[in-house]
């Protein structure tokens, strides 16, 4: 079957940021993504468990988007101008989609 | 003297009490004991619906009281007010950089409202009646806090943001809408409205707000467990500390105010707690660089287990010994 090369972009974020990156990635023309809940983890902020948190301060979201390969360096930049100072993650991976004209 | 000693015991005792220590000892023991999130969230959901309503209720009985502006402006001014304090204290016993301080100081200034509601659990135990329009305190001194920190860090260098989108988030936050909402249905309702949900939300309180406190004894504990290197001496002191001084500088504006026992209680415990769920969310957009860690477990590990099991009843004997309850 036919596959078209793509960038798969994953941004882990903490979850007050959740709204403001979705609407920057909008706004730099990402046409879709998918957020998907963090369970836990462990980074330089030390130790963390979604588990039993009461407040949404501590929560993390890992938001996904699968973009042309000429449509990364926008998103990633309007990516950073909103994560530049926040806790997370940002890895950028290559990919092969089946329905190139969706992204 | 001996009737003050016998009500701390009573509610150091109180199932609420026991139930959070049960919490806090299991997750410090690591037991495997949780509870899954929607439940914490529902019961969450039901106790502010719950403290809401009848606040509202008393308020349509008793009708609406010339104090009630005054504690408004009171428990705003005490929200501004307590942050310069907290970290005026926090930048002289401890080692907390300016921008860390400026963080947990806005907690400080906000308030607890799970504290609040077993603080109202506790009076109504006691059979102590306080103001129902201390809802509409509590849900008043819920933000001025933050714009104290926020000043604080930008005095101290920090660039701390507020712009229109979280001013929404911190003013329409569930907890906030859900509070004012049921306590605005419970001032139009009135009595008739508590008779018909009275089965709901009456009985089965104390139940819910026990199985609540020892998830938050839970989350508390794991909170502690994570964060043992960072609690020092002198964090201790100020987690222990700020909360005496905040009710110490709620407690003559409560009595010019001319509340009740229950309500100058109430007042104090609004000012001795700290916010560990709207602030913390504010704090992380707007002032990122600060540490997380260091607020929620201040706020959460070590003031909130305080204030539930000494802050509580010393609060409510100074209020009794300065009103003459």
């Amino acid at each position: 079957m036919q596959t078209h090369r793509a960038k798969r972009v994953e941004i882990i974020i903490e979850l007050p940021m959740e709204r403001r990156l979705t609407d920057a990635l909008t706004a730099a023309g990402v046409t879709g993504f998918t957020v998907l809940p963090v369970l836990g983890g462990s980074g330089r902020s030390g130790r963390w468990s979604r588990e039993g948190q009461v407040s949404a301060a501590v929560g993390m979201v890992a938001v996904i988007c699968i973009v042309r390969p000429d449509k990364v360096d926008g998103l990633l930049e309007a990516a950073f101008r909103v994560l530049e100072k926040h806790i997370g993650v940002v890895s950028v991976s290559d990919c092969d989609v089946l329905r190139a004209e969706r992204f | 003297m001996q009737d003050l000693m016998a009500s701390g015991m009573a509610s150091l005792l109180s199932p609420m009490v026991l139930s959070f220590a049960l919490g806090l000892v299991a997750a410090l023991a690591r037991s495997s004991l949780s509870f899954p999130d929607a439940v914490a969230k529902g019961m969450s959901l039901y106790l502010l619906f719950a403290i809401g309503f009848k606040g509202g209720v008393s308020v349509s009985t008793h009708g609406l009281e010339g104090t009630l502006i005054g504690s408004i402006i009171g428990g705003v001014l005490l929200s501004f007010i307590i942050p310069f304090v907290a970290y005026g204290l926090l930048r002289s016993i401890t080692r907390l950089s300016a921008l860390d301080a400026a963080a947990v100081a806005g907690h400080y200034g906000s308030i607890s409202i799970v504290t609040f509601v077993t603080a109202i659990s506790v009076l109504v135990s006691a059979g102590i009646t306080s103001e129902g329009y201390m809802v509409a305190v509590a849900a008043a001194m819920e933000a001025p806090a933050i714009l104290s920190a926020l000043w604080l860090a930008a005095r101290s260098g920090g660039a701390g943001q507020m712009d229109g989108e979280l001013w929404r988030e911190v003013l329409l936050n569930g907890s906030i809408v859900l509070l004012l909402g049921a306590f605005a249905i419970g001032t139009v309702t009135g009595e008739k409205g508590m008779a018909d949900i009275e089965s709901f939300i009456v009985s089965p309180f104390k139940g819910v707000l026990c199985l609540f406190l020892l998830d938050m004894g839970l989350v508390a504990g794991r909170g502690l467990r994570q964060a043992r290197g960072l609690i020092t001496a002198p964090l201790l002191l100020f987690a222990i500390a700020m909360p005496l001084i905040g009710a110490a500088l709620a407690l003559p504006i409560a009595m010019m105010l001319g509340l009740s026992v229950g309500g100058v209680t109430l007042f104090m415990v609004l000012a001795a707690s700290a916010s560990y769920i709207a602030v913390p969310a504010a704090m992380r957009v707007a002032l990122p660089e600060a540490n997380p860690t260091i607020y929620l477990t201040l706020a959460l590990g070590l003031t909130f287990p305080f204030n539930l099991t000494l802050g509580i009843p010393l609060y409510l004997a100074a209020a009794q010994f300065a009103a003459g309850g």
